[in-house]
């Protein structure tokens, strides 16, 4: 952590979307700050972690309702900016890459089209010298026929294949900070391996800060620098990922010791008891993972 | 706990091959395999997409005729089984919860259909009884899939399978959609039923974890291929002896940045 | 999550309400109703759609009706009183055989419901059944099933019912017969459309273990979620229903003189547009009344059962 500015400042995230039987709250009060390094954030379904990367980028739409005391980017104030200032921003220094390729990507467009029209929404630049820039990053994400790749369309490339090429559409502006939901979870575990690789070489080449969404609670340890563990949308937990197995809020020793292990089985999982106290209680911050 | 030479398998395959489409258009996605299931153990068949596994069990199961090869189950050739006496022999579950169960029907309905197809009586007995088995209480009888979580439509998915009184579970990936702490209750509720109903399972997954909880011998797939067989003692000793296994039991301990660099395909 | 009894009712109105939005039904037909119910509160705030239910009703009420409220006998000719313009006596003027123009509209209801009821009841099943068969057995027998189809989708609607009233003779009934054919194919299509999409679900896949015979799903588990997509299309094919029965009564080949069928109505008063405007207008309006109402109707339903809305 050379810089002394932090990539990212957050303080009170709060979402809620209107329900049936009044406001649903999906976020409550996150808090943390981020630097050149990989944050994990953990949950299960309805935790809210999905929802707090898409709040960072803006992507909430009304009804829903982002609320944050601070919520400051590479030193630019987020909560302050008209949505055209925030649009610069997505995409272009702010990216975000999810889940399945067969979705994200348009369906009826030629790959390396997508990662050109990405730079040249950002960048005045030709379409000649966006392409060049599509396939130097084609490259940069270890494909091998970048060519090929360029001229393919989503469904004709493999599910580790369309996600690198998500990846290469999201670095295309060298972002500052890129935010990946679930990235890897529709893939195959050595093809999740392969991606992974690319994506730590990459973060740390360029000196990015990734924040790394994901419900695999080891993948996330041991892949991330730091891990927040998310529960009914409050952080419940800040530790460094090479001490996950030292956690000390019951939800996570609880989510950890139900996971089962290849070394040994149990004779029964224990399973978790959710407590209400869960739902307002403090973070727990391990020493040396400052939020 | 260890598979017993003793038990004669309950279900046996010898030269399963499974084939798509035709012609120049072929593909083999399960090539000339064979395997043995004890009865009463529960056999994981482990690999990762496009290995077949899931294709071995569409094939057991009936709902894919186009295979060839000898495969016995409880003693018979499977294909002079009739119709009716093998979906009481044999009953499956799947992977997604949300697309299991029928969407415009009650619990009770869904529950209710296998034992109107037989002709079985004491339906709402039937069914309260096998809610009850699963951890569900008869509240659910009269919801729809959309009014509950995913690991109770799971719960409900394996009521269903268990309601016809099978001898044979065949579980495709049955926790992978599901949420950690919902996965050890499953596969606890899997376990202790399998035990109290003296069932065998074959169990499909690409999760090693889970492979070690569950069960006591798996093979190991890789396009359409078995590369390993083994008992779980060997997997939790990492005692694995194809490359293609290490490689796998490797990834599952999480990221590695050497082991990243270092991936192989293999064929 | 273990259920308690429905609460006490508060009043009878308080009591239903809980009853039907129960967290615990305690019956299949307490939980359909309550399905129901959410679907109707939901359709209920779309005002248009509503507008378009009203008409519907109205048409269905003056159908049921006429008899006693229309203010004149429908076929009662009164040369001295021909051609009179709208007026309190004969609010929609009278025809050229001195008939209050009103009551023929309000009879003429009866005829309007006939058609598109029968037609429906008619083309709706077939179309369900070919398309479901087709979709779900696939190969030769989809192939077969849906060329034949695309045979009747070949011809313009009105053109294919020409051919068939001039086949089968003019009449009302052979009207509804010749309507019903031209209707049937693209329920077909939609039913297939869907089938094809469920096909391949698992819980189509648990009930072939099971045991359940072909017909059993395609009957039991196809046709139900087919349902939504054939009531929202049959609903907005009405008015086109509407209209060819119209056409054809035009042509004189629906609804023989002189009953009072709308579209007999335009093409008896189309000689005297010019002067005495409202014979032909009156029914006019009538059939584009309905015709929206239907529309409107249609449009609703699809907000509700779509399930991507959901």
């Amino acid at each position: 952590m050379a810089d002394t500015q932090p990539l990212l400042e957050v303080e009170d995230l709060s979402v809620r979307y209107p329900g049936h039987k009044g406001w649903v709250e999906a976020v409550r009060g996150v808090s943390f700050t981020l630097g050149r390094e990989k944050l994990g954030i953990v949950g299960e379904s309805g935790s809210g972690k999905s929802t707090t990367g898409r709040a960072i980028m803006g992507l909430i739409r009304p009804p829903g309702e982002v609320t944050a005391r601070r919520l400051v980017f590479d030193g630019r104030d987020l909560n302050a900016m008209s949505e055209r200032q925030k649009r610069s921003l997505r995409g272009d220094q702010l990216t975000m890459v999810m889940q399945d390729p067969k979705f994200s990507l348009n369906p009826v467009m030629r790959v390396g089209e997508q990662i050109a029209e990405a730079f040249r929404i950002h960048h005045a630049a030709a379409r000649g010298a966006a392409r060049r820039r599509a396939i130097e990053m084609l490259e940069a994400v270890r494909i091998r026929d970048p060519e090929r790749v360029y001229r393919a369309y989503p469904h004709e490339l493999s599910g580790g294949m369309g996600q690198r090429a998500m990846i290469a559409m999201m670095l295309v502006s060298n972002p500052r900070l890129m935010i990946a939901d679930e990235p890897t979870s529709a893939l195959d575990v050595t093809v999740q391996m392969q991606v992974l690789g690319i994506l730590d070489d990459l973060v740390s080449e360029r000196g990015m800060g990734l924040i790394f969404i994901s419900h695999d609670l080891n993948l996330v340890a041991s892949f991330c620098d730091r891990i927040l563990i998310m529960y009914a949308g409050r952080v419940v937990e800040i530790c460094r990922a090479a001490r996950l197995h030292e956690a000390r809020h019951p939800y996570t020793r609880g989510l950890l010791d139900a996971l089962p292990r290849v070394e040994a089985r149990q004779e029964r999982l224990p399973t978790l008891t959710r407590d209400p106290a869960w739902l307002t209680g403090a973070t727990i911050v391990d020493e040396g993972a400052e939020a | 706990m260890t598979a017993g030479g003793a038990a004669p398998p309950i279900i046996s395959a010898r030269g399963l091959t499974i084939t798509f489409g035709h012609g120049a258009d072929a593909v083999q996605a399960v090539r000339g395999i064979d395997f043995a299931v004890p009865a009463g153990s529960c056999f994981g068949i482990v690999g990762e997409s496009g290995s077949g596994k899931s294709t071995i069990l569409r094939a057991l199961s009936g709902l894919n005729r186009e295979w060839t090869g000898e495969v016995t189950i409880d003693g018979h050739d499977r294909s002079h089984i009739g119709r009716r006496a093998f979906y009481r022999l044999l009953q499956m579950v799947f992977q997604d919860p949300y697309g299991s169960l029928h969407p415009k029907r009650t619990i009770d309905s869904t529950l209710a259909e296998p034992l109107l197809i037989h002709g079985i009586g004491d339906r709402a007995e039937r069914i309260e009884k096998a809610l009850r088995e699963v951890g569900l209480d008869s509240s659910f009888r009269f919801r729809y899939p959309h009014q509950i979580s995913g690991g109770q439509r799971q719960r409900v998915a394996i009521a269903r399978a268990l309601i016809l009184e099978p001898k044979i579970l065949l579980l495709d990936e049955p926790t992978s959609s599901l949420d950690v702490s919902v996965q050890a209750e499953i596969l606890n509720l899997l376990d202790a039923l399998r035990r109290a109903r003296d069932l065998t399972y074959v169990l499909v997954t690409h999760n090693l974890a889970v492979v070690s909880q569950m069960c006591d011998q798996l093979i190991v797939m890789n396009r359409g291929r078995i590369v390993e067989e083994m008992a779980v003692d060997a997997l939790m000793a990492g005692r694995t002896s194809h490359p293609y296994t290490t490689q796998l039991l490797q990834a599952s301990r999480g990221y590695d940045r050497q082991a990243a660099r270092e991936l192989k395909t293999f064929d | 999550m273990t259920g308690s009894p429905a609460t006490t009712p508060r009043g009878p109105r308080g009591g239903w309400r809980d009853w039907l939005l129960a967290d615990v039904p305690r019956s299949a037909t307490q939980a359909f109703l309550g399905r129901f119910y959410l679907g109707w509160r939901s359709f209920a705030r779309n005002r248009l759609a509503l507008i378009g239910l009203g008409i519907v009703l109205l048409l269905a009420l003056l159908a049921a009706f006429a008899p006693w409220i229309a203010p004149y006998d429908p076929f009662a000719q009164n040369l001295g009183q021909r051609l009179l313009p709208p007026s309190w006596a004969h609010l929609a003027g009278t025809d050229e055989l001195g008939r209050d123009i009103l009551s023929r509209i309000f009879h003429g209801a009866r005829i309007t419901l006939y058609i598109v009821v029968l037609t429906a009841i008619i083309a709706a099943p077939v179309g369900l059944i070919v398309g479901t068969v087709a979709g779900y057995f696939g190969g030769i027998v989809d192939t077969v099933l849906m060329r034949v189809t695309d045979i009747f989708l070949a011809f313009p609607k009105l053109i294919l019912a020409l051919a068939f009233v001039a086949a089968l003779g003019p009449g009302i009934d052979n009207a509804v017969i010749a309507i019903a054919i031209t209707a049937w194919p693209a329920y077909a299509r939609v039913a297939r459309a869907e089938t094809l999409t469920f096909r391949r679900a698992d819980f189509i896949a648990a009930v072939r273990l099971q045991g359940a015979s072909r017909g059993r799903i395609i009957l039991y588990h196809i046709v139900p979620l087919c349902l939504p997509s054939i009531i929202v299309r049959v609903t907005l094919d009405m008015a086109g229903i509407i209209l060819t029965a119209a056409g054809l009564g035009f042509l004189g080949l629906g609804a023989q003189p002189p009953a009072p069928e709308w579209g007999a109505m335009i093409s008896t008063g189309r000689q005297f547009i010019l002067d005495q405007w409202w014979v032909a207008t009156v029914p006019g309006i009538a059939i584009f009344v309905v015709s929206l109402g239907f529309n409107l109707l249609g449009d609703g339903l699809r907000d509700v059962l779509d399930p991507k809305a959901r």
